[in-house]
């Protein structure tokens, strides 16, 4: 089950058969933060339950708080992350929707926190499987959001998370997304890197202003009205503006550290492509499949994943774009806007100047419904015949996989 | 803060709301809430010490037993002073405060 490899630079990586959220607990056990509080939600659960292996194998030094709720487990944090250490937590779906209050609490504080949020379908109809509703309800929160194509990525944002979360330019929490099931419960192999390396790479936590350094005293969450709560704004903005220079810089150690660079986006085969498909999370690996068997038939068709959706790469998708003639966006979440899914929305207007350019939507998945191949390869040859002008643009939003 | 000049900017204050010194509630100037403010007429006052007691926000200034004055910076024109001043006495009265 492991294959153990030494490279002189990244020193030890391990091989290891894991699960999304072993992964993701595996890279919390090499954090080692000061403090976790949770509570458990499918798909979460069995993260929570691996990290508390860890806790109770005394491979960590983490003060594990069981709370009662999930907005318990974010106001513990809340505290925790305000006195002063390093502090994490997990959910998923309802969990997230309960914290909802302390999650803004936590970025308009300015509390580096970082969690881990296993995607799951807000209820209702109660459901437990993936789509991307519960993260995107919250990407006006002034969170950082990272989503992860599979088990590897997972585990490896989290790492980043951390460091990108404590910049002194940023001090914002960050969500790390993986999708339920897809890749929480799957078992793919994984780089586990060695435990020192991540100790190093994530470097010693220094605390912005901790309540608990008694000799400097401070005033955490005083009301804040209309003459200066706007200013308090200000700063979010601007943080989250910076934050896109540093998650570039970090994913480029990370890089240098470990081996595998990471950007704001990712293309695959974009260069010379007519059409193209955006996409975040586990889809993005399953549309490659797609591009590579296109491409093998000779169709100009490429892709582009957004790794980061908070803050908005807008100028890179703007570049990355600049070559493609019809752009489809995929949408695990249905914004029920009546104009299209949340991703859909940003690239429009990130394009907005680009009148030689045909974007539609796509929404697909709610619930955990299946995508396949054969799902990817319809909306490619939708596409194509756009380009072609065989098919007019009846509807901009279309339905992937469900039944009329 | 009561005057606008004195409000800061963005890049000057600390971020996440916090306040970074202890002690300094009373730099903050509660007066600029008011709407109707308490004008005392000593001429009628008979220093009986009932709107020192209720005053809500200690904004009543006593020395050795006699009424003294507002402190219109924390009087945040309640009129709680106005209505349990005597009946008889009305030494105390609400106007429209003029911004
Ligand atoms: S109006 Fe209210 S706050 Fe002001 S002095 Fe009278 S009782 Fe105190
Ligand atoms: S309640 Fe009226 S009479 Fe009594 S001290 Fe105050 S102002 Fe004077």
């Amino acid at each position: 089950m492991e294959d153990a490899k030494v490279n002189n630079k990244t020193g030890q990586t391990t091989l290891v058969a894991l699960t999304g959220n072993e992964a993701v607990a595996t890279a919390m056990r090499q954090i080692n933060p000061d403090v976790v509080a949770a509570y458990p939600i499918t798909p979460q659960t069995s993260l929570m339950q691996k990290f508390a292996d860890f806790a109770a194998a005394g491979l960590v030094d983490t003060e594990i708080i069981l709370v009662e709720s999930e907005h318990s487990a974010m106001s513990a944090c809340v505290g925790s992350a305000a006195a002063g250490v390093r502090t994490m937590t997990a959910t998923s779906a309802n969990g997230l929707a309960l914290m909802w209050e302390i999650v803004y609490i936590a970025a308009s504080s300015r509390l580096p926190i970082v969690m881990p949020v296993v995607n799951r379908a807000l209820s209702g109809p109660i459901n437990i499987h993936c789509d991307h509703s519960d993260t995107m309800g919250c990407r006006d929160s002034s969170w950082i959001q990272i989503y992860s194509e599979n088990s590897q990525e997972a585990y490896d944002n989290t790492i980043q998370a951390i460091r990108i979360a404590e910049h002194a330019n940023v001090l914002l929490p960050v969500m790390v997304t993986l999708d339920g099931f897809i890749i929480s419960h799957s078992i793919e192999s994984v780089h586990v890197y060695e435990d020192a390396k991540v100790k190093e790479f994530i470097g010693e936590y220094k605390p912005h202003n901790p309540l608990l350094d008694l000799n400097n005293p401070v005033t955490f969450g005083p009301l804040d009205l209309y003459d200066y709560y706007f200013e308090h704004k200000r700063q979010q903005s601007e943080a989250m503006k910076n934050s896109k220079r540093v998650i570039e810089d970090i994913g480029r150690l990370f890089g240098q550290t470990f081996g595998t660079v990471y950007d704001l986006i990712e293309t695959y085969r974009l260069e010379d492509a007519d059409e193209c498909i955006v996409v975040l999370g586990s889809t993005a690996g399953t549309a490659k499949e797609v591009v590579d068997a296109l491409r093998g038939q000779g169709r100009k068709v490429g892709l582009l994943k957004i790794r980061v959706f908070r803050p908005f790469p807008e100028t890179e998708i703007i570049d990355a774009l600049r070559g493609v003639k019809v752009v489809g966006v995929l949408d695990r979440s249905e914004g029920f806007s009546a104009v299209g899914g949340p991703v859909y929305q940003e690239i429009r207007a990130a394009l907005c100047a680009r009148h030689d350019i045909s974007i539609v939507n796509y929404i697909y998945g709610l619930g955990g419904r299946d995508i396949g191949i054969a799902d990817i390869t319809k909306v490619f040859d939708e596409l194509s015949a756009i380009r072609k002008a065989e098919k007019p643009i009846t509807s901009r939003v279309d339905y992937v996989g469900v039944r009329e | 803060m009561s005057e606008t000049e004195q409000l800061k900017g963005w890049k000057e204050i600390p971020i996440g709301g916090l306040i970074l010194a202890p002690g300094n509630a009373r730099e903050y100037k509660t007066g600029g809430w008011r709407t109707f403010k308490p004008v005392h007429h000593m001429d009628k006052c008979i220093h009986c010490l009932q709107c020192w007691m209720h005053c809500p926000d200690s904004a009543i200034k006593v020395e050795g037993g006699k009424f003294i004055a507002f402190n219109y910076d924390a009087c945040k024109g309640c009129g709680i002073c106005a209505k349990i001043c005597p009946k008889k006495v009305q030494a105390i009265t609400m106007e429209k405060e003029e911004k």
